[in-house]
């Protein structure tokens, strides 16, 4: 049987196959030719898509660019949310490749933040990280290493290596033993059908009276809506990196072993098709 | 962690035992009488019972005790009879023992009680000093006493032959009866109070224990004789008092405290190993001049007290130099009594609510410990009737009841008759000159038993003195009225026993609070059955409210310290979770079906989203990534010293995608910068060696193991240092290839520091002619701490400790550092526990006699024990920042050669052979002091409790089906020979020892193909073990090998077919001549000296730990060697191939029985067919070392 630890080899090396075209109003010198890259699921959508702004760059114009952003059936992709979790929550049951569209025009100031550099999304990936920590060991792992740890980090996602990454992310794992677990789980839970951008509340990955909490305990303590009765069939699918684990998966191991770099439990609740 | 109990007695003098993976009281069921006071210790429990008599209690074990009864029978050569019995007048007894001076013929040999029988009767021992002799065991000598031979002489004048017979001590986990005999008859008055303690005062003779026990009339007594083989003990002696005792108690070691009558304490000196039971009292005021003590506990180092106030007191200042300690001071709590078991660990009993109170936070540096907290947890009683209830229940509840009152009236009217003769029993309970009755089988309640006010003493005093009226109750309860005899046959046909112990009373009583308790107890049953559930469970003998109220507690016996995990203290949490904990077998969480649902989706998505578009190119392209890092260097030049370098590691992708890379060390030489590197995916093994000055490691490829000179770094801080190892090990399996467990092929070996390493074989390891070479295997490090590993090819995998604990492999997961993406669900904390030696040393000058005054060309007078490196008490550390010390220094005796009563060993000068008694040439003496320490790791291995291994061997190949039992046999460290039932692939630590009979103690076994089982004596000797089969897995006989000429055996392998054996001299010998009709060979033929090892596989390939050759002075440090050449025609092979080392202790190929790919005839083309066994790497024409080389200077990346 496989370890655990090919669960985290599998998860980082995730990768969707994308066609990026351009949104059909931008102005362009010649015919712009779709672009195929393989995205890691782990990352950021402005991280990774220098290769895309250079293909399209090369038929457009000086003037007619600003700031890149991208869209999928009209929905702003949010390039804070990690790549997996975009496709999850929004793609995850259309035939691949994802289609995105891009836009260099008319920012949806409303919908996107702003990303004019690398070091912005540094200082929200390291601030989720820090965020985790804090709610994982009250930030004494996080506060404890170095600036060069966490620079290392963040260029382990950068620039894709699992062992530079998982070389420092493994003391953010750790727990006292006798504990059993995390103080409290960093997550994240997004409806595709809500307003609010995502649920995230405290919750302990063992119950007071020493049992362990599921994934299923989660939901029915934050989302019980998400989780069938018995008379009827299922209505939402709970996805985390594409997948769908067991509700009786013990959520200390997801935290362990399903979560995105910036340390959180991103878990997508989608309705299911209905075909 | 083994399992261990502690002991306690209700106020009723019923006998419990709580587990330390339990979470409920076991009651002592075979405790006919009720007990006062039981005192521990791990192996037994003693108590003394209401008919004030002591009894003992052996825990079963899988090994018995047993002992070897012996005698000699002898005879002298007369010229008419040849060898006759008639003796000379002057001789010796024609049945005498070894020295001829006790006349023992067979018959005078009587069991020394009836706890003891016969294993069988009387056989002649045919092995002599390790050989065996001729046709009736005779040994020949000239003349009575003398040296004998057991070869037949022309001046033989006089035999002798032993006969042998065992017996066995049968009364275990039985309260046997002590007969209570001084040296001049039976003691003039009942004993009141015993505590046991003291084996760690001397370990001669073995499980030697102290037992001090106080009479009724203040008396202290002193039993003499118990050790293991003798477990009751021979006599009491009367030791002298200055006052009346009321209670005393005994620590493990050489405390003894007791309580006087007027409430002074009185502390026992001068006790030695020579001398246990101490020589003189002193007297220590009690902590409260208004109220005396009247308790007192001790352990290792502390004195706890109680006073008749029943305030507790806790004594400063205890230490070995100072039995009686500094002062009291004041603790918070009341109890009736305290008691301090293992570890220092103390346990109460409270004054309040008579609740067993543990003490919580008691370290060696806080022996005080923090706080009381109370053990509560059911007793059996309690939890059996309300699990039998609701599984009855679930039967019953359809059938009989429909509602609950005609649940009633059927009781009623069937049971009504019952009521009569029950009530009879608890109204004689109930009245006050009586005393509570001991609990029928299955007892109704007993209403408001009386609570005893005092101590238990004087209640079951007075039990006893009411024991008539009690007998007349229970004759009145064997009397039963012509309708009881009814109830058997319903109670039968209902086939629930419980039933015919309802009582219609009590039922109405518990009908009130009933139905809440027992919906909250089993609140998965359906209503329906809880009608039923309730009317059964008032069959339990207490209310869920009431706690059981106890008057003794002993935890002598009981292995916890503060960081144990118990479950006592919460009796909410379920029984399935403590069942579960203790399951050696594959956890559940690993088949868990998330865990499969994870790991396939894992894999569908892989498939889905990229395997069709692969050839998209990937948002992030791969560079070069460098990890930089500063460290010292032992650089290569002379003189060797540690320079400061800079160090980096740069990854990148190799070719086909996989990760590999590039260490680099920048040094500077003569002002010049300059670098060395090495390839990661030439890097052959990364070895910690950690001292206590510097975190460094060593890193080995082929080329610098064959030149024994590693890389070798060290890091500034052990956090640092394992952050590099770590990096390094994930790079260096990344670029093999290497990922998950080991196989089950996988090859193991241990490092004289305890390391374990694994090394996947490659199919042409074992390739003729042309394998690969050994110093190009690459091993990774497994977590964990052994002396020894075993593994078969089945992946069943063992390993012993230092402190012969036992382990078995986990089987899953296996991540050497902590937190690194490796499951921890199979990762268990380890102990392991060594001795560290220094050595003392004197010489005598006519004017002091011995001083610490050497000559000027003398040793240290503290060293170690080559007498080069000085070593103090003070200055001598712990092997590594991983071990800490966990006793004192003391002098061990057990070192050989003998010592005398103070522990010196004498010599002519040193370093010279020592001996262990005073001669006049002898000038200097030397003693041995040890010193414990403990390391505390992790690693995918769990414990196989409770019988400490010296070896461990599992059979080859065999069973193929995950159910069917693997053969595995064990030497435990005291020699027996043990074969482990029920060891299966899905069960690989088995179930349980069978004890394999054998006259002499062992240590060494090895079970090969087709269940050939050899084993090496502790004398030396070889034997095979005949007719072990699956059917008899422990065979039927021993078969006596006679040894290789003047050589003492000292290991055993055997492969498939082959049987290799190591002598105590570094031979390594090969058996002759094995048919499958004849076993046991013929002859042995030498290969070669200078092995400490040999591990033969299932291929019969053969790999040993080869020592270190030339000019060795120091510890020996080992080196894996691979005998080439070893083929079925062969199977001696033709030469070594030298691998990793040195510092390697020991190695297994007993699980790599990858069979080398076929090729032709080498000596045709032995280019062309090099290529075949290995086509990326032709072998160069390996120049093999014609002797070992030395690895004296250099070549210890791991020193011992």
């Amino acid at each position: 049987m496989a370890d655990d630890k090919d669960v985290l080899r599998d998860v980082w090396f995730g990768r969707i196959p994308t066609c990026f075209t351009l949104y059909q109003d931008e102005i362009t010198e010649r015919e712009a030719e779709p672009f195929y890259l393989l995205l890691p699921r782990m990352s950021y959508l402005t991280l990774v898509t220098d290769k895309v702004k250079k293909h399209f760059l090369k038929v457009m114009k000086a003037e007619d660019i600003e700031e890149m952003w991208f869209d999928f059936e009209g929905t702003s992709l949010k390039w804070h949310y990690p790549i997996g979790l975009l496709f999850d929550l929004h793609a995850s049951n259309t035939a691949l490749p994802w289609s995105i569209t891009v836009h260099f025009k008319n920012f949806p100031e409303r919908d996107l933040l702003h990303c004019p550099s690398n070091s912005v999304i540094e200082a929200h990936f390291m601030s989720s990280i820090k965020e985790a920590d804090a709610l994982k060991h009250k930030s004494q792992v996080i506060n404890d290493m170095q600036k060069k740890d966490h620079k290392q980090l963040w260029m382990g996602l950068q620039n894709d290596k699992f062992d530079q990454f998982w070389a420092m992310n493994r003391k953010l794992m750790e727990y006292p033993t006798e504990e059993g677990g995390f103080r409290y789980i960093p997550f994240r839970i997004y409806l595709t059908m809500s307003d609010r951008p995502f649920i995230q509340k405290l919750f302990r990955p063992i119950s007071p009276d020493g049992h362990t909490h599921t994934l299923g305990d989660l939901l029915k303590e934050v989302y019980p809506v998400a989780i069938p009765n018995d008379d009827e069939s299922k209505r939402y699918q709970v996805v985390i990196h594409g997948i769908e684990p067991l509700l009786e998966t013990p959520l200390q191991w997801l935290s362990e072993h399903l979560s995105h770099p910036d340390n959180f439990l991103h878990i997508s609740v989608i309705p299911v098709p209905s075909d | 962690m083994s399992v261990s109990l502690l002991w306690a007695v209700d106020v009723y003098g019923r006998v419990y035992s709580l587990s330390t993976g339990g979470q409920q009281w076991e009651q002592c069921h075979d405790a006919v009488l009720e007990f006062k006071r039981v005192t521990a210790v791990q192996q037994c429990c003693w108590g003394i019972a209401c008919d004030h008599h002591i009894y003992l209690n052996v825990h079963s074990s899988d090994v018995p005790i047993r002992y070897q009864e012996e005698t000699y029978e002898n005879q002298r050569w007369n010229p008419k009879d040849n060898f006759s019995d008639h003796l000379l007048p002057s001789d010796r007894w024609h049945w005498s023992d070894i020295t001829g001076l006790e006349h023992q013929p067979l018959d005078s040999f009587l069991l020394p009680s009836t706890n003891w029988e016969w294993e069988g009767d009387w056989y002649i021992d045919e092995n002599f000093g390790g050989e065996p002799t001729e046709k009736g065991g005779w040994t020949y000598a000239l003349d009575f006493p003398a040296t004998y031979t057991k070869d037949k002489k022309w001046n033989s004048c006089v035999r002798r032959r032993r006969w042998i017979r065992y017996r066995r001590y049968k009364a275990t986990d039985t309260w046997a009866k002590i007969p209570s005999e001084g040296h001049s008859g039976p003691l003039p008055d009942p004993f009141n109070d015993i505590s046991c303690g003291g084996w760690e005062i001397s370990e001669e003779p073995r499980g030697r224990l102290s037992l001090w026990a106080v009479s009724l009339q203040g008396k202290v007594w002193f039993r003499e004789g118990i050790h293991h083989h003798s477990p009751e003990g021979e006599g009491w002696e009367e030791v002298s008092l200055p006052g009346e005792v009321v209670q005393i108690s005994c620590g493990p070691g050489d405390l003894v405290w007791a309580v006087l009558w007027e409430g002074q304490l009185i502390v026992r000196e001068g006790i030695t190993r020579d001398c246990p039971q101490g020589s003189s009292w002193v007297v220590v005021d009690s902590p409260n001049p208004e109220a005396g003590a009247i308790h007192v506990a001790v352990g290792d180092n502390v004195v706890w007290a109680v006073t008749k106030d029943n305030k507790v007191w806790f004594r400063r200042g205890i230490n070995s130099h100072n039995p009686c300690g500094s002062g009291w001071i004041g603790m918070v709590g009341e109890m009736v009594m305290v008691n301090v078991g293992l570890n220092d660990q103390v346990w109460g009993i409270s004054c309040v609510d008579r609740a067993v109170y543990f003490r919580q936070g008691v370290t060696s540096s806080e022996l005080s410990g923090k706080a009381w907290k109370a053990v509560n947890v059911p007793r059996d009683g309690d939890i059996r009737s309300h699990s039998s209830a609701s599984i009855s229940s679930l039967h019953s509840a359809g059938c009989f009841f429909s509602g609950e009152v005609q649940a009633q009236s059927v009781m009623s009217e069937d049971l009504d008759t019952e009521g009569g003769p029950q009530r009879a029993v608890l109204e004689v309970g109930a009245c006050p000159s009586s005393p509570p009755p001991e609990p029928p089988p299955i007892d109704p309640d007993v209403p408001k038993p009386r609570i005893p006010k005092v101590t238990s003493d004087s209640f079951i005093s007075e039990m006893l003195s009411d024991r008539e009226v009690k007998q007349e109750g229970a004759t009145a309860a064997k009397c039963p009225p012509p309708a009881l005899v009814l109830s058997p046959s319903l109670s039968g046909g209902l086939g629930d026993p419980q039933w015919s112990n309802v009582d219609l009373e009590e039922t109405q009583t518990h009908l009130a609070v009933g139905p809440a308790v027992v919906r909250g107890d089993s609140a998965d049953t359906c209503s329906l059955s809880s009608v039923a559930t309730y009317t059964l469970c008032q069959g339990e003998p207490y209310g869920a409210d009431e706690h059981p109220l106890w008057a003794w507690v002993s935890g002598g016996g009981c292995g916890v310290n503060c960081h144990s995990q118990l479950n006592w203290f919460n009796s909410a949490t379920a029984l399935a979770s403590s069942v579960q904990s203790m399951s050696l077998s594959i956890s559940p969480a690993q088949t868990a079906a998330w865990r499969k649902q994870i790991f396939e989706q894992l894999s569908e998505r892989s498939k889905r989203e990229m395997d069709h578009f692969k050839h998209y190119e990937q948002a992030v392209e791969q560079s070069v990534w460098v990890k930089k890092g500063a460290m010292q260097w032992w650089r290569d030049w002379k003189p060797h010293k540690w320079v400061d370098v800079r160090f980096a590691l740069e990854q990148f992708s190799g070719p086909e995608g996989n990760q590999d890379g590039i260490l680099f060390l920048y040094y500077n030489f003569n002002e010049e910068k300059k670098y060395l590197h090495a390839f990661i995916n030439e890097v052959t093994i990364l070895v910690p060696v950690l001292n206590d000055s510097k975190h460094t490691f060593a890193v080995y490829t082929a080329e610098r193991t064959k030149q024994r000179w590693p890389i070798r770094l060290a890091a500034a801080t052990e956090v640092e240092m394992h952050d590099w190892l770590a990096l390094l090990s994930v790079s260096c399996c990344d670029s093999r290839g290497i990922q998950g467990p080991p196989s089950k092929q996988a090859i193991w070996s241990v490092t004289c520091k305890g390391d374990i390493f694994v090394c996947e074989p490659s199919p042409s390891l074992e390739a003729c002619p042309y394998p690969t070479p050994c110093d190009q295997m690459f091993w990774r490090q497994v977590g964990g701490h052994l002396r020894l590993v075993e593994c078969n090819s089945l992946g069943v995998v063992w390993g012993v400790g230092y402190d012969h604990t036992a382990w078995v492999y986990t089987g899953y997961g296996g991540g050497f550092f902590q937190g690194l993406a490796s499951s921890t669900d199979n990762i268990f904390t380890q102990t392991d526990v060594k001795c560290v030696y220094i050595y003392e040393n004197q010489r005598w000058n006519p004017v002091t006699g011995y001083t610490n005054r050497g000559l000027p060309t003398d040793r240290y007078m503290w060293s170690d024990a080559t007498g080069l490196q000085e070593c103090t008490k003070a200055n001598a550390k712990p092997p590594s920042p991983h071990w800490t010390w966990v006793a004192d220094w003391t002098i061990d005796y057990g070192i050989s050669g003998g010592t005398d009563r103070e522990g010196w060993q004498y010599a002519a000068d040193f370093p010279r052979s020592y001996h262990g008694h005073k001669t006049l040439k002898d000038f200097v003496r030397r003693r041995r002091w040890a010193r414990k320490c403990k390391l505390t790791t992790t690693g995918p291995w769990q414990e196989v409790p409770p019988i400490p291994l010296s070896d461990v061997t599992i059979v080859l190949c065999g069973a193929q089906s995950s159910v069917e039992p693997i053969p595995l046999w064990a030497i435990s460290n005291k020699g027996d020979v043990l074969c482990r039932l029920g060891v299966t692939l899905l069960t690989p630590a088995g179930t349980s020892w069978l004890h394999v009979g054998t006259d002499q103690p062992f240590k060494s076994i090895s079970i090969g193909g087709a269940n050939q089982v050899w084993a090496i004596a502790r004398d030396g000797s070889a034997f095979y073990r005949g007719s072990v089969s699956s059917e008899s897995p422990a065979g039927d006989c021993w078969y006596h090998i006679p040894c290789p000429e003047r050589q003492k055996l000292q290991q055993v392998s055997v492969g498939r077919t082959s049987v290799y054996t190591v002598d105590q001299n570094g031979n390594l010998w090969f058996r002759q001549g094995l048919t499958p009709s004849y076993p046991q060979g013929s002859s042995w033929e030498h290969i070669c000296n200078n092995v400490r090892k040999v591990s033969v596989g299932p291929l019969d390939q053969v790999w040993i730990i080869a020592d270190k050759v030339q000019g060795s002075h120091s510890l020996s440090c080992g080196t894996v060697c691979h005998r080439l050449g070893v083929q079925p025609m062969e199977p001696k092979g033709q030469s070594w191939d030298y691998g990793i080392g040195g510092g390697w202790d020991h190695i297994t190929v007993r699980g790599n029985s990858i069979e080398a790919p076929r090729v032709r005839m080498p000596s045709l083309t032995p280019s062309l067919t090099s290529s075949l066994t290995d086509p990326l790497r032709p072998p160069p024409p390996r120049s093999l070392l014609p002797v070992m080389i030395t690895e004296m200077e250099n070549g210890n990346a791991v020193r011992c």
